[in-house]
C-alpha cells in the first residue's frame, strides 16, 4: 500500500522539474479562469446581445383590413396577402441568365427590366407590385442576390366599377381615400400586434419572451347595398347614357321603409382595381356630391305645402293661362290648359299653376316645407363630401325667386337629397334617416315632414303623372302602380341658363299602394334629340324599378295592367 | 439521519428529471401549437382568396353576360308572366 516504501517506485525527480510543471499548470489555470471571468463577467452584455440576435426575434403581427360586403354578404372589398418583388440596389448582381429569366417571368423585355433595375435609389424599391403566385415561386427559385419578395396586403374590389362610387378605394398604404373606405377607415383598419419570440437552430419558435400583443383585425362592414339591384341600376344607367349621348348621370334606389340606400350608381365610372389612371372626374360620386337645380321635381313639395296650409284641396280648380307675369319674369307653360285642378298641375307639370300655388303661401310657409323636407341641409348619409345643396332663407327671397322656386330654379339639391325628400310621400309623411349600412327596420325612427293625409293625397297626384295625360307615361311598370314626378331643367353655363342644355330627371316610387322603393334618376345633358325627363330619365326608372321589384319579390298591386292573374285553385281545376 | 438524506437525494433527482421532462414536453407542445397556428393562418388566407375567386365568378355583370350570350336566357316579357295567388291556408 505504501508506494514510498517500495524502492523501485520511489520518485527520483529534481525539484526544478516539479516547479516548472507546477508553474505551467498554474499559468494555464490562471489564463482559463481569467478568460472565463472576462467572458462571463466583463463582456457579458455584448455577448448576450449577440446570442439573442441569433435566437430572438421581434415580430410584427399584421392586421388585416376588414371586408366590405353588400346586404346579402356578397363581397365588395377584401384584403388578401400578395407577394411583391423588391430590389436592394447595393446588393443587386444578376448573371445574364438570371436577368433573362427574370425578364421572361415578369413578361417584360430584357431592356425594360434593365432600365427598371438601374434605378439609383438609396433604399429599396419595388420592381413589381404585386406579382402573381406563379411568378413568386419562379423568382424565389432564381435566388438572385439583392432581389427579395415581400408579403403585403392588397385590396381587391370584386364588384369592380359597379359599386365603385359607394365603396371607394384605398391607397397603397391601405388608407381609405374615397367612399365607404374613407368614411369607415377607423373601423375597417386593424391595429398591428407585436410579439417577441425565441427560435431554435431550425427556425422553430420555441418560447415567447414577452406577453403577445395580439393584432386587432379590422372590422367587417355590411352595406345597405343590394349588389343585384346595384348592378341593374348601373347597367340601365350606362345604357341610357349611351343612347341619349349624355355627359353623365346618376341613379339612387332607396328603401322607403328603412331609409337604406339599396343602390347608387353614377356615370362616368372608374375601375377601383386599377389605380394607374387617376382621374378625379369619374371618381366623383355625383349623386351625393354634385348639386343641380331640381326643376319640376320640386312641384310635389309645392302642392304638399299648399295642401298642408289648407289653402287648396287636390280638386281645387286654378286658372292657368299660358303665361303669367311675376315682376319682370314671364312664366310659361309648355302644354297650356286654361284651367287645371291642383292634381292636374302636378300631372301636366304646369309652371304657371305651381307658381300660383307657391305665391298663395308666404315665403316663410313655402321655405318651411322645403326646409323640413331636408333641402339646404346635409342628407346625413355620412358619405365623405356630401353636399347640403342650397336653399336661401325666406327673408332674402324676392318675389321672382319665390316664383321660380315653385318650379325648381333658385335652389340646388343633390340627387340623394331629392330622393330622400320623396320618402315623405312614400312613407305617409315620414322621412327615415339615410344609411349606407345595413340596418334592422326597428332601429329607425322617422321624422314627420307632412301629415299622413297630405302625403297620401300628393302620392295620388303623382300617380296620375304616369297615367294617361301625364308627363311620365314611359315610367310605367307592368303590374305595379307607380307614382312619380318628371323634371327637365336648363343647365347654368357661365352664369346664364343655356337654352339647349338640360338635366333630365325623374323621381318615383312603387308600388304606389304601399311604397317600398324610391328611385331617383338624373341624366346630365342628353343630346340625342330628346331631353324631357319623362323620356330620358323615365325609362331608366321603369327598367330599374321593374327589375328591383322582381328582385324583392313584391306582389303586384295592379295585376290587370299587363299580368294575367290566375287563382291557384282555378289552374288546378283546369287540369294539365 | 443518513438514510433520510439518501431518500431526499433520490427524491431530488426524480424531481429534477421530472422538470426536464416537463420542460421538454412544453417545448414540443409549443412547437406543435406554433405549427398549427401557422396552418390556421394559411387556411384563413386561402379562404380569403377563395372568397375573392367566388365573388369574381359570381359577379352579376359576368353572370348577366353569360346568361344572355352562352345560355340564351332572356327576362320574360310581362305578358308571359303569370302570378299565382295561393288559396288561403285552412
Amino acid at each position: 500500500m505504501n508506494y514510498h516504501s517500495k524502492k523501485l517506485l520511489k520518485l527520483n525527480l529534481s525539484p526544478w522539474r516539479m516547479a516548472t510543471v507546477g508553474g505551467l499548470l498554474l499559468t494555464g489555470l490562471v489564463v482559463v479562469a481569467g478568460r472565463a471571468f472576462y467572458l462571463q463577467g466583463l463582456n457579458t452584455d455584448y455577448l448576450q446581445g449577440k446570442g439573442d440576435a441569433v435566437a430572438n426575434r421581434n415580430l410584427t403581427l399584421p392586421a388585416q383590413r376588414g371586408q366590405v360586403t353588400d346586404r346579402h354578404g356578397q363581397l365588395l372589398a377584401i384584403s388578401t396577402p400578395v407577394e411583391s418583388l423588391w430590389a436592394r440596389p447595393g446588393d443587386l448582381t444578376l448573371t445574364p441568365e438570371q436577368h433573362a429569366q427574370l425578364a421572361k417571368t415578369l413578361g417584360v423585355s430584357s431592356k425594360d427590366l434593365a432600365k427598371t433595375l438601374a434605378r439609383k435609389t438609396r433604399g429599396e424599391f419595388s420592381v413589381r407590385r404585386p406579382v402573381t403566385p406563379e411568378q413568386a415561386v419562379k423568382i424565389a427559385t432564381l435566388g438572385a442576390p439583392g432581389l427579395h419578395l415581400r408579403r403585403e396586403f392588397r385590396r381587391y374590389y370584386p364588384a369592380g366599377e359597379v359599386a365603385a362610387h359607394v365603396v371607394g378605394f384605398t391607397n397603397v398604404d391601405d388608407l381609405g381615400q374615397e367612399g365607404v373606405e374613407r368614411a369607415y377607415q377607423d373601423w375597417l383598419a386593424g391595429r398591428e400586434g407585436k410579439r417577441q419570440i425565441m427560435r431554435d437552430r431550425r427556425g422553430n419558435t420555441i418560447r415567447d419572451l414577452a406577453p403577445i400583443k395580439t393584432a386587432q383585425q379590422g372590422g367587417n362592414l355590411a352595406l345597405s347595398l343590394d349588389l343585384n339591384i346595384q348592378y341593374l341600376a348601373h347597367r340601365e344607367l350606362a345604357a341610357a347614357i349611351t343612347k341619349n349621348k349624355a355627359k353623365g348621370g346618376s341613379v339612387v334606389v332607396l328603401d322607403a321603409k328603412t331609409g337604406e340606400i339599396l343602390a347608387l350608381a353614377n356615370q362616368p365610372i372608374f375601375n377601383p382595381n386599377n389605380r394607374r389612371n387617376y382621374q378625379p372626374g369619374p371618381m366623383r360620386n355625383r349623386a351625393v356630391i354634385d348639386t343641380f337645380e331640381p326643376g319640376s321635381t320640386i312641384k310635389p313639395f309645392v302642392a304638399a305645402a299648399a295642401l298642408e296650409h289648407g289653402l287648396f284641396r287636390s280638386d281645387t280648380v286654378v286658372d292657368t293661362p299660358e303665361t303669367w307675369r311675376v315682376g319682370n319674369k314671364l312664366v310659361r307653360d309648355v302644354h297650356p290648359h286654361p284651367q287645371m285642378t291642383v292634381s292636374e298641375i302636378i300631372q301636366k307639370s304646369s309652371n304657371v299653376g305651381a307658381v300660383k300655388l307657391a305665391m298663395a303661401m308666404t315665403p316663410e310657409q313655402y321655405w318651411g316645407a322645403l326646409h323640413r323636407s331636408g333641402f339646404g341641409e346635409l342628407p346625413g348619409s355620412g358619405f365623405p363630401g356630401e353636399t347640403a345643396g342650397r336653399l336661401r332663407s325666406a327673408d332674402s327671397w324676392k318675389p321672382v325667386e319665390h316664383a321660380t322656386m315653385a318650379y325648381g330654379y333658385g335652389l340646388s339639391v343633390s340627387l340623394l337629397q331629392l330622393t330622400r325628400a320623396y320618402m315623405a310621400f312614400a312613407n305617409d309623411g315620414e322621412v327615415m334617416p339615410l344609411s349606407f349600412l345595413k340596418r334592422e327596420p326597428q332601429e329607425v325612427a322617422g321624422e314627420r315632414v307632412f301629415s299622413a293625409a297630405v302625403a297620401r293625397e300628393v302620392r295620388a297626384m303623382m300617380e296620375t303623372v304616369t297615367q294617361e295625360g301625364g308627363t311620365g307615361q314611359r315610367t310605367r311598370v307592368p303590374g305595379y302602380r307607380v307614382a312619380g314626378k318628371t323634371g327637365t331643367a336648363h343647365k347654368v353655363i357661365d352664369g346664364r341658363y343655356a337654352p339647349d342644355r338640360y338635366l333630365s330627371s325623374f323621381v318615383g316610387l312603387a308600388p304606389a299602394s304601399n311604397p317600398r322603393l324610391i328611385i331617383g334618376v338624373v341624366i346630365d345633358e342628353p343630346s340625342g334629340g330628346v331631353y324631357y325627363g319623362g323620356s330620358v330619365a323615365g325609362p331608366v326608372f321603369a327598367q330599374v324599378m321593374a327589375a328591383s321589384l322582381r328582385q324583392l319579390a313584391l306582389p303586384p298591386d295592379a295585376p290587370d295592367t299587363a299580368l294575367r292573374m290566375t287563382q291557384h285553385a282555378a289552374r288546378a281545376g283546369g287540369g294539365v | 439521519m443518513s438514510r433520510l438524506n439518501v431518500v431526499l437525494a433520490l427524491v431530488l433527482i426524480v424531481c429534477a428529471l421530472a422538470v426536464i421532462q416537463a420542460q421538454h414536453r412544453s417545448r414540443t407542445y409549443f412547437v406543435e401549437l406554433e405549427r398549427l397556428k401557422k396552418q390556421a393562418h394559411g387556411l384563413e388566407e386561402q379562404w380569403g382568396q377563395l372568397q375573392l375567386e367566388q365573388s369574381t365568378w359570381a359577379n352579376p355583370a359576368r353572370v348577366d353576360t353569360l346568361a344572355r350570350t352562352r345560355l340564351g336566357l332572356v327576362a320574360p316579357p310581362p305578358d308571359r308572366v303569370r302570378i299565382e295567388t295561393l288559396a288561403a291556408a285552412p
